[in-house]
């Protein structure tokens, strides 16, 4: 791969009390990228993305955004991050508009973008006619909307979504499918889900958790050489996490 | 950025009846008081007058005033604590601050600065209402200054503190009662006698309450803040895993 690389994970390990949540996974992300994280429930899916995003820390291992160590550069690290986590940290009680300008605030936009990056957002989401509105009026749906609008608003390098699709219906999904892949033009974007047609249409390359392991990296071609895609998966996530070599 | 945070926290907190019903409530009760202090002064006026140098009007309604407004906010402000930073963890929206390029320390101070303009605009308010004194005799302006000044510092201990028990849990209602019982602690502390009576932040709001300003009251209220802030800072600092 010739694109640099925007985001890379060395050896994260996480542990919730004495059990390990996710042990030595290590992935890399280049620039204009789609990579897609699978696994069953509880494989480790959200903790690796809340790693990489900076919510969590990892018991061992580091993570590295646009080269910036994010535990040594902790702000310049994460002024290259977008994230949406599991639930979308979304403030009922003010409207989108105020709630995605202080997003952008956050994120450090300069003040006299605001406006500009707030309509690239909404526009993109398709939340145009909803600034006026409070968050906690709107449907599920929208209220997804306004939280990847929340993690794409500053127009960072790196854009991480876990379950970007949930809660939405088909036409919102395949809107959202080809947002993802327009961001994926110039961003680099992990998205974690559970629909392995999602991964096929929008993603370049698979990760597949299974035990908190990576136990398949490579390319969507290459884990749909054999067969079609879900009984590949199925295959995969059949045999036990030891002693699979990715 | 911490100017961002703490507009938004004095948004939200202006967004929601529940703080207009509050501040409502308090200067009502708050002119209650005023009024019967007012009508106590009066009816034992006429014996004052005979007495070699009987205490004055502001020392006689504004300071005890000062007291009743100190323990109103003493139960009020846990209850805008719990909010800041408990409040966001059950909500999950605390995500959106800890993945932002922002340290915890703009956050910390973000929060407990926003929550301090709006204790300002409170106390602001009441003393406006004390002041009022001055339409009908000759107030003491410089006993009612040390009074709302004590109150202040008073209301911004209690913050720092409310603040501090908000950032260690994420059930709002603990951290509230967390944050009462030890203001109640300090100011059980007050009746007690002994070295310890020294802890308690009444103590020194006592001072200012009958118009004394001493360096040593102040420095304690500056180091109980300080000294809460900077345990809430380097608890989030901690749990984000020394960043």
């Amino acid at each position: 791969m010739s694109s640099p690389t925007t985001l890379s994970a060395h050896d994260l390990t996480r542990f919730h009390g004495s059990r390990s949540v996710v042990t030595g996974v290590s992935l890399e992300l280049h620039r204009g990228e789609v990579l897609g994280l699978l696994g069953h429930n509880g494989a480790g899916k959200s903790t690796t993305l809340q790693m990489l995003a900076g919510a969590l820390t990892p018991t061992s291992g580091h993570v590295e955004v646009c080269d910036f160590n994010l535990a040594k550069q902790p702000a310049l690290g994460k002024a290259c991050l977008g994230f949406l986590p599991e639930h979308p940290p979304l403030y009922k009680d003010m409207r989108v508009d105020d709630y995605l300008a202080f997003a952008a605030r956050l994120h450090r936009v300069p003040p006299a973008q605001i406006t500009d990056y707030l309509n690239l957002a909404k526009q993109r989401c398709g939340l145009s006619d909803c600034g006026k509105k409070l968050i906690g009026t709107l449907s599920k749906g929208y209220q997804q909307r306004v939280g990847i609008a929340q993690a794409i608003i500053h127009q960072p390098p790196v854009i991480i979504l876990d379950e970007p699709t949930v809660g939405l219906d088909p036409t919102q999904i395949r809107d959202i499918r080809e947002l993802i892949r327009e961001l994926g033009n110039n961003s680099s974007v992990i998205l974690s889900t559970h629909l392995l047609h999602e991964v096929e249409n929008i993603c370049d390359r698979v990760v597949i958790l299974q035990q908190g392991k990576v136990i398949f990296s490579d390319t969507t071609d290459e884990l749909r050489r054999h067969s079609d895609i879900e009984s590949s998966f199925i295959r995969l996530t059949a045999m036990p996490a030891e002693g699979v070599t990715p | 950025m911490i100017r961002t945070l703490a507009k938004k926290e004095l948004h939200t907190l202006f967004v929601a009846p529940s703080t207009w019903w509050m501040l409502a409530l308090l200067q009502f009760i708050f002119a209650w008081f005023y009024l019967a202090r007012m009508d106590d002064y009066l009816q034992v006026q006429a014996q004052l007058a005979q007495m070699d140098s009987a205490p004055g009007a502001t020392i006689s309604i504004a300071a005890p005033l000062a007291s009743v407004l100190a323990i109103v906010l003493m139960m009020l402000i846990p209850l805008f604590t719990m909010r800041l930073i408990a409040e966001e963890r059950r909500n999950q929206t605390w995500i959106l601050l800890t993945t932002a390029p922002i340290s915890a320390t703009n956050i910390v101070l973000g929060k407990y600065l926003g929550l301090l303009a709006m204790l300002t605009i409170i106390i602001a308010a009441c003393a406006v209402m004390v002041s009022s004194l001055a339409l009908g005799t000759n107030a003491d302006f410089g006993l009612i200054a040390g009074n709302i000044l004590g109150v202040w510092l008073l209301a911004a201990s209690y913050a720092a503190l409310g603040l501090f028990f908000s950032s260690l849990t994420r059930q709002p209602v603990v951290a509230a009662f967390g944050a009462m019982a030890v203001s109640f602690g300090l100011w059980m502390l007050e009746m007690s006698s002994g070295a310890v009576r020294v802890l308690s932040p009444n103590v020194h709001f006592q001072n200012l309450n009958v118009g004394l300003i001493s360096t040593a009251d102040i420095v304690y209220f500056v180091l109980f803040i300080v000294g809460f802030l900077l345990l809430t800072i380097e608890h989030i600092r901690r749990e984000r895993g020394g960043v």
